[in-house]
């Protein structure tokens, strides 16, 4: 256990909370664009921690995981909106989000608890495709989710008569709303990294990664490995619903096509590259994998222009070119991720040891 | 309470055409340490994996303390208190010793994700008590020196006493040791025989599965010998011994 009131780590936590306070500041010069980006990364680092409970901790291999944020963004948008005329308020639709999240991890976890690795993974992708594409058609005969249109209108984020949305004075700061959701982001981003810390270390964190290791093994000390699993896709998925809530009235709009499979990879890809089960290592892969892309769709162009005088390859074409020849080289020779456990590394150590020589 | 821990029932398992058990019928006594030994293939393992609920036995049935094990629930019998270690050892191999044996508290300790979220008193209670209680069974078995080391990285002898120490974290009436002595030497088999008197002396039931039968005749109070799946008899060492069908199926020849 690490001493918390140590000067040394005082200092660290003091200088940890001043940078997370002025970051949307710095970021934000360069135009509220980034600052947006700035929250995509937090809210992607939500769904990299939910899905590393599935994946990390529990070692089942989920490539639907965005289903679960897609229906958290959906009960917002349902329930927060003119399409239905409902206005929830945040502290009731947030749970409502969270708990239609974990029903959906239960429905997915209960049929696919025999089933592990690739399996796992081939009916966890189906399951992700399925729920886009009712989205995609649940707008006749009746009209639920208004297909592929998606909804607009929703509601942002209003805690009594402070809205999230739009620019206002807070304490003689003018704070646009980008930088208020930011703050609200942190603060949920904390508190999701705390859970997921002492989740980690508790006893049902033992009893996942015992699953992890050897199922067999982990039935014959008396762990429940059906309940234990089912709770992990619960709880994976009640984090990836808080994560669409916020996506939803952040954006004010949603639609079925934000939750195509390529997200569930990427989501995946910042858990693996930054080091499975590892809580620090995810959420670097995550903000790294959000902001990677971001900063290459600035870079491509001016950079070709300086190097050739015209565009010789389409910026976006290039961009994830670059991007996926980053992650071969990060697995090629950082197997582990790039901040893995210290139990990882260890086990993997001897291969990335020598071919960083 | 009666005297009969264990009783198997006209148990019967058979892979396809191959019957694994016919029919054996076996009681084991509270406090005992009951030796099951038998050829390759005679259905030793087997036994255990029915008994354990890891296979469902085609026929007949278990008794557990007065309770019918339920078949196809392994999490069940060690909830009940039987609790098992494995042939070929299967331990978590990413986790550190003690996390292995705090694995197996898991059976007997409630908190759950909520306690987790909150930490509040009981959970952290419980907590401690679980890592205090490891690192005892860690003692017991003689490697609490290796904690923190992860359990694959455990020498092999290590490894066998880390197991029988996870299960007896989940405080078994039964514990059961599958072939614990494979591929130890003298020195390795004699410590693992003051072990298993250890434990036996300390209240807990053994089923012992053994190749080596030095160890099971000098060991055990009561053995049990199985050949092509049947019983062939269940006595004293002393008696099974002279047995004339035992020494033809496994001892002699």
């Amino acid at each position: 256990m690490k001493n918390w009131l140590s000067p040394k780590s005082m200092t660290g936590i003091a200088l940890i909370a001043i940078a997370l306070l002025v970051l949307p500041h710095v970021v934000g010069m360069g135009g509220q664009a980034w600052v947006r980006i700035l929250n995509f990364a937090i809210l992607y680092v939500f769904l990299a921690l939910g899905l590393n409970i599935v994946v990390g901790f529990a070692g089942l291999l989920d490539l639907g995981y965005i289903a679960f944020y897609a229906v958290g963004a959906y009960t917002w948008a349902l329930l927060a909106s003119p399409h239905f005329g409902l206005h929830f308020p945040v502290w009731a639709i947030l749970p409502i989000g969270a708990l239609m999240a974990c029903v959906f991890g239960v429905l997915l976890g209960s049929p696919t608890l025999k089933l592990r690795g690739d399996y796992l993974a081939i009916v966890t992708l189906g399951f992700g495709e399925i729920i886009r594409i009712f989205l995609n058609n649940l707008n006749s005969p009746v009209n639920i989710t208004n297909g592929p249109q998606g909804i607009t209108l929703i509601d942002p984020v209003k805690v009594g008569d402070f809205s999230f949305a739009g620019t206002s004075q807070i304490f003689g700061l003018t704070m646009t709303g980008p930088e208020k959701y930011y703050y609200l982001l942190v603060a949920l981003a904390l508190l999701v990294i705390v859970i997921n810390v002492r989740l980690q270390h508790s006893r049902i964190g033992r009893a996942w990664q015992a699953i992890r290791e050897d199922e067999i093994a982990a039935k014959a000390v008396g762990i429940n490995t059906r309940n234990i699993k089912l709770l992990a896709f619960a709880m994976g998925a009640s984090f990836g619903g808080i994560a669409g809530g916020i996506f939803s009235a952040m954006q004010g709009f949603v639609s079925p096509e934000s939750f195509s499979l390529i997200e569930s990879i990427m989501v995946l890809a910042m858990v693996v590259l930054g080091g499975m089960g590892h809580i620090p290592g995810v959420i670097l892969g995550a903000v790294l994998l959000t902001f990677l892309p971001e900063a290459l769709r600035y870079a491509v162009t001016p950079v070709q222009m300086a190097l050739f005088g015209k565009i010789l390859v389409d910026p976006e074409s290039l961009r994830m070119l670059v991007f996926g020849l980053a992650l071969v080289l990060v697995m090629r020779f950082k197997p582990a991720g790039l901040w893995p456990s210290p139990e990882r590394s260890r086990e993997l150590g001897d291969k990335s040891a020598e071919a960083v020589k | 309470m009666s005297e009969i821990l264990l009783q198997a029932n006209q148990v019967a398992k058979h892979f396809g055409g191959v019957k694994a058990l016919r029919d054996v019928s076996l009681s084991i006594r509270r406090g005992e340490i009951y030796g099951l030994i038998g050829p390759n293939g005679a259905g030793k393992t087997t036994f255990f994996n029915c008994m354990t609920g890891l296979y469902i036995p085609d026929g007949g049935g278990f008794t557990f303390d007065g309770v019918a094990l339920q078949a196809d629930a392994p999490h069940r019998a060690a909830e009940l208190g039987i609790a098992r270690t494995f042939q070929n050892i299967r331990l978590f191999g990413n986790m550190t010793a003690l996390e292995n044996v705090m694995v197996g508290r898991h059976v007997r300790t409630k908190a759950g994700v909520f306690g987790a979220m909150f930490l509040n008193r009981a959970t952290r209670d419980e907590e401690a008590a679980i890592r205090q209680r490891a690192i005892d069974l860690l003692h017991y078995v003689d490697i609490a020196d290796r904690a923190d080391d992860l359990a694959k990285n455990l020498s092999y002898g290590d490894q066998r006493r880390l197991e029988i120490a996870r299960a007896l974290a989940t405080e078994p009436k039964l514990l059961c040791l599958d072939e614990p002595a494979a591929g130890m030497n003298a020195t390795e088999t004699e410590e693992l025989r003051l072990l298993i008197e250890g434990i036996s002396k300390d209240g807990t039931t053994v089923l012992l599965i053994e190749h080596d039968v030095k160890l099971v005749m000098g060991l055990c109070d009561r053995v049990a010998v199985l050949d092509y799946g049947a019983l062939v008899i269940e006595d004293v060492p002393a008696v099974v011994q002279k047995d004339q069908r035992v020494i033809e199926a496994y001892l002699g020849a």
